[in-house]
C-alpha cells in the first residue's frame, strides 16, 4: 500500500540576520490514510515549520534545501503556488493553535464555514450550502443554530470546533493540527481530542497532531514522533514510545510531566536549553543536555537504529557496543 | 492562630453588559496564612482571575471585603493611607510574559523599574547591580541584562517577570496562570523555581491555575472554583485523596495520563453540572465543601 504522505529527508532553512537557521534537518516519515501521527517537541524544535513546509505556507525567507515530499505517490516538492492552491483544502487542511485569531471576528461562523465550502464547490445553490454548513456543524458537535453567532459569542472549545468545521469543509484527506488544544482548558482538551479521533474514524482523514505535551498526545495518537533540534529522534507506535522509550530526550520529556511527580520531590527537568539551529553542533544535538551521553555523541550524528518494524530511535545508546543503561521511565505503573 | 495575611470575606464581583448581569465572583471567602502556597483552580470563566484582580485592587468588588495584613483594601481611605505598603508588598505575575514586559526596555531596566518608581536606594550600589542580583536569583545570567524581551525565550521571559516581582520583596505574590503558556519541559523548571524561592524567601503565594496536576506539586492548600463560587477548599493531599464535590471529581479525572492504553479507555467526565448552590460546610478538619443546607 502506498502511503498517503511520504516525506523523505526533508531539510528547511531560514535566512536570518544572524545566519542561516537549519530549522528542519533531514526529516523522513510517512503517513498512511486514516492514521493519527503526533509530532512532539519543545518550542523551536521545528515541528510547526515541518507542517508548514509540507503545505508550503512558509515565509519568503524559508527554503526547502533538500528532500522530497510525496503526496499519494506524486512528488509535490517543486509545485508552484498555483498548483499548491489547488491542493490546499482539498488534499490538506490546517488547524491552528489559537482559534480566536484563525476566525474573522465580525463574521458569523456559518458564513465563514460557507465561504470555505464555496471555494471548493463554487456553484452550490444557497439551500444546499445551508444544509452543508449545518451538516458540518453537526459533525463537529455544534448545534446548527450556532451558525448565526459571531466568534466572540463562543467559548474557546466551541471556537476550536468551528475552526475544525472550516478545515473539514472541503473534505481533506490530511489534516494538520498545530497545538489544537494548547489554548484550551484541561476540561475541554479531552473533548476536542476525542472529536479529532471520532472524525478521523468517520471520514478516514489522516491527522498530523503537533504538540509539546506528551500526555495530551497519549489519548489521540496511533504513532508518535519525537522531534528535537530539527530532527526526528524517536518514532514508534504510541505504545512503543510510552512504554518502551529509547531516546534519552523522550525519557526527559516523560519525566518532566507534573503528573509523574511525587509529593515532596522536586520535578525532573531537562538541564540546559535546546541548541541554536544556526550552525548546530556536529554530533548529537542533545548530547550536551544528556546525562547518558557517550564520547561519540559529541563527534558523530547517530543514525536511526531500528528496534522493531515500527520503532526507530536515533541514539548511540542503541549501538551494540554501547553500555547497557536501564531507562529511568517505562511502563506507567505507579 | 495568628491573623491571616490575606482574608477575603464574601467577595462578590459583577460585570454588567447592557441588561446582562454576570456574577463573575459570587460570595467567595478564603484566608491565606503567612508562608502558605494557596492554589486557586477552575476552568476559564470560573472567576479565578477576577478574584486575583480584586485582590490586587484592579477591580473594585461589588460586595465583600479583602483584608491584607489587617488593611481593608476595598476601603478607599485605608487604601490611600497605606498606598506604598500595598504597592510594594503585593506583586502580580501575569500569564503572558510577552505582553506584560515592555518590549522597548532592556531586562535590566524592567527589573529595576519598581525600585526606581518607589525611590528605593539600591542596597547593592546601583540599580544595575540590583537587577543583576535579582536575575541571578531566578537563574538568569549577566548576559541577559542588556537584552530585550523579544530576544528571550518564553521561559526566560517568565523568569524576568518573576525577578521584577521579587525585587520588591513582596509579602504576597499573586501568580495568574504563570506557566500556562510555557512548554512542558520549561513548566517544570519554573515550578521548581517557585518552590525554591518560596522556601528561600518564605513569601506567601496565591497561585492560579487551570491544571490540577501542577497545583498538586506546588500548593499546600487548594480551592476549586466553579461558576463564580468556591465549591471545595482542602489541604492538597486530602483534596486528591478524597474529593467531595462532583465538580472537583470531574476536574481530577480530566488530568491526562501519559499512558496511551489507560488514557484511551478513560471515559470523559461530565462537566455540564448544574450551577453550584449551598454553603461551605466543614466535612473534615480544614476540608470545606459546598453543600445545600
Amino acid at each position: 500500500m502506498s502511503a498517503l504522505l511520504d516525506v523523505q529527508d526533508l531539510s528547511v532553512t531560514f535566512h536570518s540576520p544572524h545566519g542561516l537557521v537549519e530549522a528542519v534537518r533531514g526529516v523522513s516519515f510517512s503517513l498512511q490514510a486514516g492514521e493519527v501521527l503526533a509530532i512532539v517537541g519543545e518550542s523551536g524544535c521545528g515541528k510547526s515549520v515541518l507542517c508548514k513546509s509540507i503545505m508550503k505556507l512558509l515565509p519568503e525567507s524559508a527554503q526547502i534545501v533538500g528532500g522530497r515530499i510525496l503526496l499519494k505517490g506524486t512528488d509535490i516538492t517543486g509545485y508552484t503556488e498555483r498548483e499548491m492552491r489547488r491542493l490546499r483544502g482539498r488534499a490538506f487542511s490546517m488547524l491552528f493553535q489559537d482559534p480566536m485569531t484563525a476566525l474573522a471576528p465580525t463574521m458569523t461562523i456559518g458564513r465563514q464555514i460557507g465561504e470555505a465550502v464555496l471555494v471548493h464547490r463554487p456553484r452550490l445553490p444557497r439551500a444546499a450550502l445551508r444544509r452543508r454548513v449545518a451538516e458540518l456543524l453537526d459533525l463537529v458537535g455544534l448545534d446548527p443554530a450556532a451558525a448565526r453567532l459571531c466568534p466572540y459569542a463562543l467559548s474557546g472549545g466551541m471556537r476550536q470546533r468551528s475552526v475544525l468545521a472550516v478545515a473539514l469543509a472541503s473534505e481533506p484527506s490530511l489534516l494538520f493540527a498545530d497545538e489544537p488544544t494548547t489554548a484550551l482548558d484541561v476540561t475541554i482538551q479531552a473533548q476536542v481530542l476525542d472529536l479529532l479521533r471520532a472524525i478521523q474514524q468517520k471520514l478516514g482523514t489522516a491527522t498530523v497532531l503537533v504538540s509539546h505535551d506528551l500526555a495530551v498526545v497519549a489519548r489521540a495518537a496511533d504513532r508518535v514522533a519525537v522531534m528535537y533540534a530539527g530532527k526526528l529522534v524517536e518514532t514508534g507506535t504510541a505504545e512503543e514510545v510510552f512504554y518502551d522509550p529509547r531516546h534519552p530526550y523522550t525519557w526527559g520529556l516523560l519525566r518532566a510531566l507534573p503528573a509523574r511527580a511525587r509529593e515532596g520531590e522536586p520535578l525532573y527537568t531537562i538541564p540546559g536549553m535546546p541548541p541554536s539551529l544556526i550552525d548546530p553542533p556536529k554530533g548529537d544535538a542533545f548530547a550536551c543536555r544528556n546525562e547518558y551521553a557517550l564520547a561519540i555523541d559529541y563527534e558523530e550524528m547517530p543514525p536511526m537504529f531500528q528496534i522493531t518494524d515500527t520503532h526507530f530511535a536515533a541514539t548511540w545508546l542503541l549501538d551494540p557496543r554501547a553500555p547497557k543503561i536501564e531507562p529511568p521511565v517505562g511502563r506507567w505503573s505507579k | 492562630m495568628t491573623a491571616p495575611l490575606l482574608d477575603v470575606c464574601h467577595l462578590t464581583h459583577v460585570f454588567r453588559h447592557g441588561r446582562l448581569i454576570l456574577r463573575a465572583v459570587d460570595d467567595v471567602s478564603f484566608q491565606i496564612q503567612e508562608g502558605e502556597i494557596f492554589g486557586l483552580v477552575g476552568e476559564s470563566g470560573s472567576g479565578k482571575s477576577t478574584v486575583a484582580r480584586c485582590v490586587m485592587n484592579i477591580y473594585r468588588p461589588a460586595k465583600g471585603s479583602i483584608l491584607f495584613q489587617g488593611i481593608d483594601i476595598c476601603d478607599p481611605r485605608q487604601r490611600r493611607a497605606n498606598q506604598k505598603l500595598l504597592q510594594t508588598k503585593r506583586q502580580l505575575i501575569f500569564q503572558d510574559s510577552a505582553s506584560s514586559l515592555d518590549q522597548r526596555m532592556t531586562v535590566a531596566e524592567i527589573v529595576a523599574e519598581p525600585m526606581a518608581i518607589h525611590r528605593i536606594v539600591p542596597p547593592r550600589g546601583s540599580l544595575r547591580e540590583e537587577a543583576k542580583f535579582q536575575l541571578y536569583y531566578v537563574g538568569l545570567g549577566e548576559d541577559c541584562l542588556d537584552k530585550y524581551p523579544t530576544e528571550l525565550s518564553g521561559g526566560q521571559r517568565q523568569r524576568v517577570a518573576i525577578a521584577r516581582a521579587l525585587s520588591m520583596e513582596p509579602a504576597l505574590l499573586v501568580a495568574d496562570e504563570p506557566i500556562a503558556s510555557l512548554d512542558v519541559s520549561i513548566q517544570a523548571q519554573i515550578l521548581n523555581l517557585f518552590r525554591h524561592l518560596q522556601e528561600e524567601h518564605g513569601f506567601t503565594f496565591l497561585f492560579i491555575a487551570h491544571d490540577l496536576a501542577v497545583v498538586r506539586y506546588l500548593c499546600s492548600r487548594v480551592a476549586v472554583m466553579f461558576r463564580g463560587k468556591i465549591v471545595e477548599i482542602a489541604p492538597t493531599g486530602e483534596l486528591f485523596r478524597d474529593p467531595l464535590h462532583p465538580y472537583t471529581r470531574a476536574l481530577l479525572s480530566a488530568i491526562p495520563i501519559p499512558d496511551p492504553q489507560a488514557e484511551r479507555s478513560r471515559p470523559l467526565p461530565p462537566f455540564d453540572l448544574p450551577a453550584p448552590q449551598g454553603v461551605l460546610t466543614e466535612a473534615a478538619p480544614g476540608h470545606y465543601v459546598l453543600r445545600s443546607p
